[in-house]
């Protein structure tokens, strides 16, 4: 089958996509600006065509709590909000990452703390890539910069979530999830029939029966399964690792942004370098694992990093600890629900970085 | 001439009056002597045996004394956290609508910290049998108030008694999922005595028959004991739920399906 071309918001493109990857279940929340998801879906009805669940919750704890009673099952289950209500799932995704469930949880993005606003934000990188919730945990972290990869990051998400036993997250942000552009569709896949050794189904005579539990109570026991958690989040760190990089390759200075920042320093690189100004742009496609390797390498070639982020500086973090301590890294973004615009990053750049 | 008795003549197959269910597993329980918790586990695994849903059972735990049920009833389980049992379950009984879906929760689980997730469960008539252990306290943690503790009752949060001014007053959450359109069957019981232990199984048993039917959420209030948290004999503790908790807690139907009532 051949793919189909649309016009679409990623929000829409977020829930076109699960209908195709043939995924058994959504649960969600309204929350600005990623509605257009559950309302995409309430209006497709995928239970009338693939089968696919669709249920909106009383909240956000009972979608998050939704996905970990479906994943338990093997199912390819889904849940999307944006900041506030991902605040809320966080008790939810620990417990999912404590049972080794697979579920893909997509954050749309908007400024806070609290309430904030309902504008495009960067802002919740700590919460997303760092754990979020309590306990030793790492989701796989996926950051589109266009709608088609909101698109397809639906699939990969899955694919990771299912191979590792582990949550992932695609963290967006309102720009993404808005703005309309052209996306090519995958074709329909079937929901899968096969049923996990794990998954809770029922217990038949032929095996011992499953239990999907975060509890140890021995320590010890807790001790030896976080060590198996580490030891599974270093296998992601060796394998799982995506970016793209725009000409790095004679860059004297280098951008380092993921998502709509990254959009935006496409364009920064194209007016700087007009002005023969050697810049080129790493951008993390996976947010953890970070390509901190790659950036650690460019570290000995280029003189500055700037972490382009609409926060207050939270990738800064992982780009200083990538580098460690080998060249400069300074923060330029913008706040509150503003899109840093190509120009003045350009202009930041030049005053005070290269001038100052 | 009758020779005496041993033990090895009385224990024949002939004579087994009482037997270990198959559901239940060799794991001991970590229950408090005399604690309720223990008869109910062996009612539920009682139901799952004789209607042979061993293979179409997923049971959802609580976080409450009860977290440890998946170690005692060979079926499949999930855990949820502290009050996300309802959700859990109606998530799995949605993409598993053929199979045997319940959760075994107590108090402070259910009425307090999920109470939303009871609400709305019941609300939207989720298929799933919920099993609500109310022993007016919270015993895991050490005995503290519950939604459910009833006036005037020591707990180690309310240490002179539960002033419902101050504390605020029990909540009766059966009585308000008996309201809610979801809900099919609703009633309340006990397991202190072989009377109730019956009575309760029967209950079970209906609520299994329901949920094949896909009639609605069934919801079995078990008023249960606590000797730790209330800091009595196992015996007293029987005798002051009947003599304090069931005038407040009344045992019976609370809401019957529609067809039986109007017989
Ligand atoms: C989010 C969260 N808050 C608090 C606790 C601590 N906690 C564990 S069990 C429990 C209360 C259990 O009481 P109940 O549900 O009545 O069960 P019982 O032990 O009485 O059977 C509490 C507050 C927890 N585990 N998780
Ligand atoms: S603390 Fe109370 S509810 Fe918990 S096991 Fe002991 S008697 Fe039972
Ligand atoms: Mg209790």
């Amino acid at each position: 089958m051949e793919k189909e071309l649309r016009l679409m918001k990623g929000n829409e493109a977020v829930a076109e996509a699960a209908i195709r990857a043939g995924a058994d279940g959504y649960f969600g929340y309204p929350i600005t600006p990623q509605s257009e998801i559950l309302e995409y879906l309430m209006e497709a009805s995928p239970w009338k065509t693939t089968g696919m669940v669709v249920l909106q919750a009383e909240s956000e704890i009972a979608a998050i709590n939704m996905v970990y009673g479906g994943a338990a099952c093997g199912k390819k289950v889904l849940t999307t909000s944006s900041s506030p209500g991902i605040s809320l799932k966080q008790e939810g995704i620990t417990y999912i990452a404590g049972a080794e469930l697979p579920c893909l949880i997509v954050n749309v993005v908007r400024g806070g703390p609290g309430l904030g606003t309902i504008q495009p934000a960067q802002s919740d990188y700590f919460q997303a890539v760092k754990g979020g919730g309590h306990g030793d945990y790492h989701l796989i972290v996926l950051a589109p910069a266009s709608v088609q990869e909101m698109a397809d990051f639906v699939g990969l998400g899955f694919d990771l979530a299912f191979k590792y036993r582990n949550p992932a997250m695609i963290l967006s942000d309102g720009a993404i999830g808005q703005m309309m552009e052209k996306v090519w569709l995958s074709p329909q896949q079937e929901r899968s029939k096969s049923v996990p050794a794990w998954a809770t189904t029922g217990k038949p005579s032929t095996r011992k029966r499953n239990i999907i539990t975060s509890l140890d109570l021995d320590p010890n026991a807790q001790e030896v399964f976080n060590q198996k958690l580490i030891a599974k989040y270093n296998e992601i760190k060796e394998k799982e690792v995506r970016y793209e990089e725009l000409r790095c390759d004679d860059a004297e200075y280098l951008f380092v942004a993921y998502g709509t920042s990254a959009r935006v320093c496409m364009k920064s690189v194209q007016l700087a370098r007009a002005q023969g100004i050697k810049v080129g742009l790493l951008r993390p496609i996976t947010l953890y694992p970070y390509p901190s390797k790659r950036l650690n390498q460019l570290a000995d070639r280029v003189k500055v990093m700037i972490s382009v982020e609409m926060s207050a500086g939270q990738m800064i973090e992982d780009v200083l600890l990538s580098v460690n301590g080998k060249v400069p890294v300074h923060h330029f973004g913008r706040m509150g629900g503003i899109v840093t615009n190509p120009e003045e990053v350009v202009e930041n750049l030049k005053s005070k970085i290269i001038g100052g | 001439m009758a020779e005496a008795t041993g033990i090895k003549d009385i224990l024949k197959p002939e004579n087994l009056v009482y037997n270990k269910t198959k559901i239940m597993t060799d794991n001991v329980l970590s229950y408090c002597p005399g604690c309720g918790h223990g008869t109910a586990h062996r009612i539920l695994a009682e139901i799952i045996g004789e209607e042979g849903l061993q293979s179409q059972t997923i049971g959802v735990s609580p976080v409450g004394c009860s977290v440890l049920l998946y170690n005692y009833l060979d079926i499949d389980w999930q855990e949820a956290a502290h009050g996300r049992a309802p959700a859990v379950a109606t998530a799995i009984k949605r993409l598993l609508p053929d199979k045997f879906v319940f959760t075994y929760q107590g108090d402070g689980d259910l009425a307090a910290i999920g109470t939303a997730e009871t609400i709305h469960s019941c609300n939207r008539g989720e298929n799933i049998l919920i099993i609500f252990i109310n022993n007016g306290i919270y015993g895991m943690t050490g005995g503290q108030m519950a939604p459910t503790t009833i006036s005037g009752m020591k707990t180690s949060t309310s240490p002179y008694g539960r002033d419902v001014k101050l504390m605020g007053n029990p909540l009766k959450i059966t009585d308000i999922v008996a309201t809610l359109p979801g809900t099919y069957y609703v009633t309340r019981q006990s397991v202190h005595t072989p009377a109730n232990v019956r009575k309760t199984k029967k209950a079970m048993r209906k609520a299994v028959q329901y949920q094949k039917l896909n009639k609605g959420t069934c919801f079995i209030e078990i008023v249960s004991n606590c000797p730790s948290g209330w800091k009595m004999t196992p015996v007293l503790s029987n005798k002051w739920m009947e003599e304090n908790m069931f005038p407040f807690y009344p045992l019976g139907d609370i809401k019957v399906p529609e067809e039986k009532s109007a017989q």
